[in-house]
């Protein structure tokens, strides 16, 4: 069976990507919705949603109200489906999914765990190197491009918004469209430049290699090497996921948003998009910046911390890095959600100077400075 | 010897919103009002050598036209304004206000002088007492009682009065919050109203149509733990309003949202015959509880805030400022207040006590006139106002010497502040309409009647 998998790597990433995608970012993202609408109860001295619960004969399962998503996905699925009068049907429906489905792509090239050892589960891997024959690498597709594959179908996503408006036929959501299309092309420009310093510095564009290269020691992190690139990032990756305090897209009180007209399960998609895009944001600044699914000291062997050494078995390590790697996108999660419900929302023309006028320059700058260091250190080879 | 030329002097153009700076130099409506460009002057877009380039370049755009309500979701209190709006900015506004027309001042007409209390609180519903004590001033000036309100009921009607200018400043500085996307904020103000609409509440027995206030005095009186609990109430409030203002008051995005954004001059502001916050905001410090004291206005010590730019920070500066003025009059007013009756001992305006009502026939007679034919007031007419909670509330009475007005006409501050709403976003992007609109606080209970 396991032979089987290697040989046939398509089949492999299927079954990868399946697991990622069903058993890790929609969970994630359904819980996010709950966790958000918690979350800001909590900040804003509310109880929010928690009365949904499961009654299963005398068994009442309430969990906090965790079960609102459940709740919430059957009331969109049977809402009623209305398409304005005069609106485009086939753009109209093609925009939820081209709103989610490059975000769910681009997943594809996230590491998740270091590579599987078939055959040495349960031992420890003192000598990776000569001891892995076959492995299974904990990522779906390990291409070469990496990044930019991830730049390429990012600026797809720009075209759900703006069909979204556009087809609708409501100027209100037109607005909001044209709002999402300069915005989300404006920050583009500093996210793909705002990451060029840590390709210079890791020499690929590669995520898993990026992952290797920073290694368990969080001093060498992305974020320690690139703390202008990550604060940038952050900015211009949460403007891409068109999320307060860069919401103008959807600009609620002014512009109601470009998805105005939609209703029942097609708005659940957009909705559902905004927070795979937060965790997608999170999984690639921990790629880049946080070490990917390093952890802190834990080497294929076992933890080794100034002289103190722990030896784990192979499957052991894995399973770790796999909880760690969790728990630092569900820590940006967390920030993401926190910076939502701290910050009001940018104007238009105020969004446009941040963006060109700070953001741009502040990456060129970290650019040109990143390749000086990285020039010097190589002996101007 | 020939005449010296004048100095070349560039014509300054000016596009785009205004800069802090200018604000402050007070040149920004200068320079954007009519922006003259020097002879021979062109703009550098149009600068183009080659003919069939410069069709190519320029794009064919045309105004569109927007409705931006009566139902949207900043349009509180159901007001339409058409936009015109090329991109982004605001080339014609035209603002529409009556969707929440209730026809009050007709309805006053068949309702006796006291059965008119009810409707007041509908009026700028989020300060309802402040509606009652204007209204109660005016038909007691015309009955000529104003004089022999006792004491303890004039303190009560400032401490309700200021309580509601607290919770009528929270809800329009919240919303204008929340619509700026800060909706933090706009939860922690409206707990802080919350904590004073119960107060109002257990005092009143209602927690927004409240119709306490009575002619010549109040329903009742204060409750036994009222002053403990407003002094309880006031710290609460004021460390809310300081962790409020520690999200906003030196948050960049806040502050580029609001500071410069719909500048008004002083003249201007008289001009268009705004009063309260807003006509405070800039710069011009008329007050009427300080400069036509009423009630016992005149017995507290309290400061009137005022703007330097009137643009919508200032105003926001202005609401912030004068609930902790109000919080001020509230516990001197608490520590002041006598003792002794609260309604005026005339049986031609307050009603008999129960007791009597049930038990002698003198009693009940005279409920049933005063409720039935209700109190009889002078002929006359008569103009009075008070500081409301978004400017000057007037209400001009005329009675023909019945127990109904033949006349009772309000005078609503956000009515006359709607008036000049399409000045101030004329200009501006759609999206300072929201929060420009959101400063004005149009409440449409008051405005459209």
């Amino acid at each position: 069976m396991l032979e089987f998998l290697i040989e046939h790597t398509w089949l492999q990433a299927l079954i990868k990507m399946a697991l990622l995608i069903l058993a890790f970012v929609m969970p994630l993202a359904s819980l996010s919705t709950w966790a958000e609408r918690r979350q800001s109860a909590m900040m804003q001295d509310r109880l929010g949603p928690n009365r949904a619960e499961l009654r299963l004969g005398s068994i009442e399962l309430r969990l906090w109200g965790i079960l609102h998503f459940v709740a919430d996905a059957l009331k969109m699925v049977f809402k009623e489906d209305v398409v304005p009068a005069r609106a485009n049907r086939f753009l109209f429906g093609l925009a939820p999914i081209l709103a989610i489905a490059p975000v769910i792509i681009t997943f594809a090239i996230i590491p998740f765990g270091s590579d599987l050892c078939v055959g040495h589960a349960f031992e420890v891997l003192r000598d990776p190197a000569s001891m892995c024959t076959s492995t299974i690498p904990l990522q779906v597709a390990r291409i070469d491009q990496g990044f930019l594959f991830y730049f390429a179908l990012a600026s797809l996503a720009v075209y759900g918004t703006t069909l979204a408006g556009w087809a609708s036929y409501n100027k209100w959501s037109l607005l909001g469209g044209l709002r999402a299309s300069s915005q989300m092309m404006s920050y583009e420009v500093t996210m793909g430049l705002s990451l060029m310093g840590a390709f210079l510095i890791y020499g690929t564009l590669e995520p898993h290699a990026m992952v290797l290269a920073q290694g368990p020691t969080p001093s060498s992190w992305g974020i320690v090497t690139q703390p202008l690139a990550f604060f940038i990032f952050l900015t211009a990756a949460i403007a891409e996921t068109k999320r307060a305090p860069f919401d103008l897209p959807e600009g609620e009180p002014e512009i109601i948003g470009y998805f105005v007209e939609y209703s029942g399960m097609r708005f659940g998609i957009f909705f559902l998009a905004e927070f795979v895009e937060t965790i997608f944001l999170a999984a690639v600044v921990t790629t880049v910046f946080l070490g990917g699914w390093q952890v802190p000291w834990l080497y294929p062997d076992g933890f080794h911390l100034m002289g103190w050494t722990l030896e784990l078995p192979h499957l052991a390590v894995v399973l770790i890095q796999l909880v760690v790697w969790s728990l630092k996108i569900i820590v940006l999660c967390w920030l993401q959600l926190l910076i939502r419900w701290t910050l009001p929302r940018f104007r238009p023309d105020q969004l446009m100077r941040l963006g060109w006028k700070q953001l741009l320059p502040a990456s060129l700058i970290n650019i040109v400075v990143t390749a000086g260091v990285v020039l010097a250190r190589s002996g101007g080879r | 010897m020939s005449h010296p030329s004048p100095p070349h002097q560039p014509t300054q153009i000016v596009f785009g919103m205004p800069t802090p700076a200018e604000v402050v130099a007070g040149t920004a409506l200068e320079l954007r009002s009519q922006p003259v460009p020097p002879p021979g002057w062109t703009p550098p877009w149009t600068r183009e050598e080659d003919e069939e380039e410069e069709e190519e370049l320029e794009l064919p755009t045309e105004p569109m036209t927007v409705n931006m309500g009566p139902s949207h979701p900043a349009m509180h209190g159901t007001v339409r304004i058409v936009l015109t709006v090329e991109g982004e900015t605001v080339r014609a506004a035209d603002v529409q206000v009556g969707y929440l027309h209730r026809c009050f001042e007709k309805e006053a007409e068949a309702a006796t002088w006291t059965q008119i209390f009810p409707y007041t609180d509908r009026l700028n519903y989020v300060s309802p007492l402040l509606n009652n004590v204007g209204y109660a001033l005016a038909v007691e000036k015309l009955l000529g009682i104003t004089d022999r309100i006792p004491e303890r009921a004039q303190y009560i009607r400032v401490i309700v009065g200021e309580m509601s200018r607290i919770t009528d400043h929270l809800t329009c500085l919240g919303a204008s919050a929340a619509e700026v996307g800060a909706l933090t904020v706009f939860f922690w103000m409206i707990k802080a109203r919350e904590w004073l609409w119960e107060l109002i509440e257990e005092l009143t027995g209602a927690r927004l149509t409240n119709s306490y206030v009575r002619i010549g005095g109040v329903a009742a009186d204060l409750t036994p733990d009222f002053a403990p609990r407003l002094r309880d109430l006031i710290r609460r409030v004021r460390q809310t309003l300081g962790e409020v203002e520690s999200l906003l008051v030196k948050n960049r995005i806040f502050r580029d949202r609001m500071d410069g954004v719909a500048c008004f001059s002083p003249q201007e502001a008289v001009a268009w015959g705004w009063t309260g916050p807003c006509l405070r905001s800039t710069g011009v410090p008329y007050d009427v509880r300080k400069d036509h004291p009423y009630l016992v206005y005149d017995r507290f010590d309290f400061d009137v805030p005022v703007g330097s730019r009137g643009d919508n920070y200032d105003r926001f500066a202005v609401r912030m400022e004068e609930m902790r003025q109000s919080m001020r009059i509230l516990e001197q007013a608490i520590e002041q207040i006598p003792p002794g009756p609260v309604q005026i001992d005339d049986p031609r305006i307050s009603l008999p006590p129960k007791r009597e009502v049930y038990n002698t026939i003198e009693g009940m007679i005279n409920h049933f006139k005063l409720i039935v034919d209700g109190i009889k007031v002078p002929a006359g007419e008569v103009y009075s106002y008070t500081e409301g909670g978004n400017g000057e509330l007037g209400f001009y009475i005329v009675s023909d010497g019945t127990g109904r007005p033949y006349k009772c006409r309000v005078r609503p501050p956000s009515f006359i502040l709607m008036q000049s709403l399409h000045k101030l976003i004329v200009g501006g992007g759609i999206a300072d309409v929201i929060p420009t609109f959101g400063m004005i606080n149009m409440i449409g209970g008051e405005c459209d009647r």
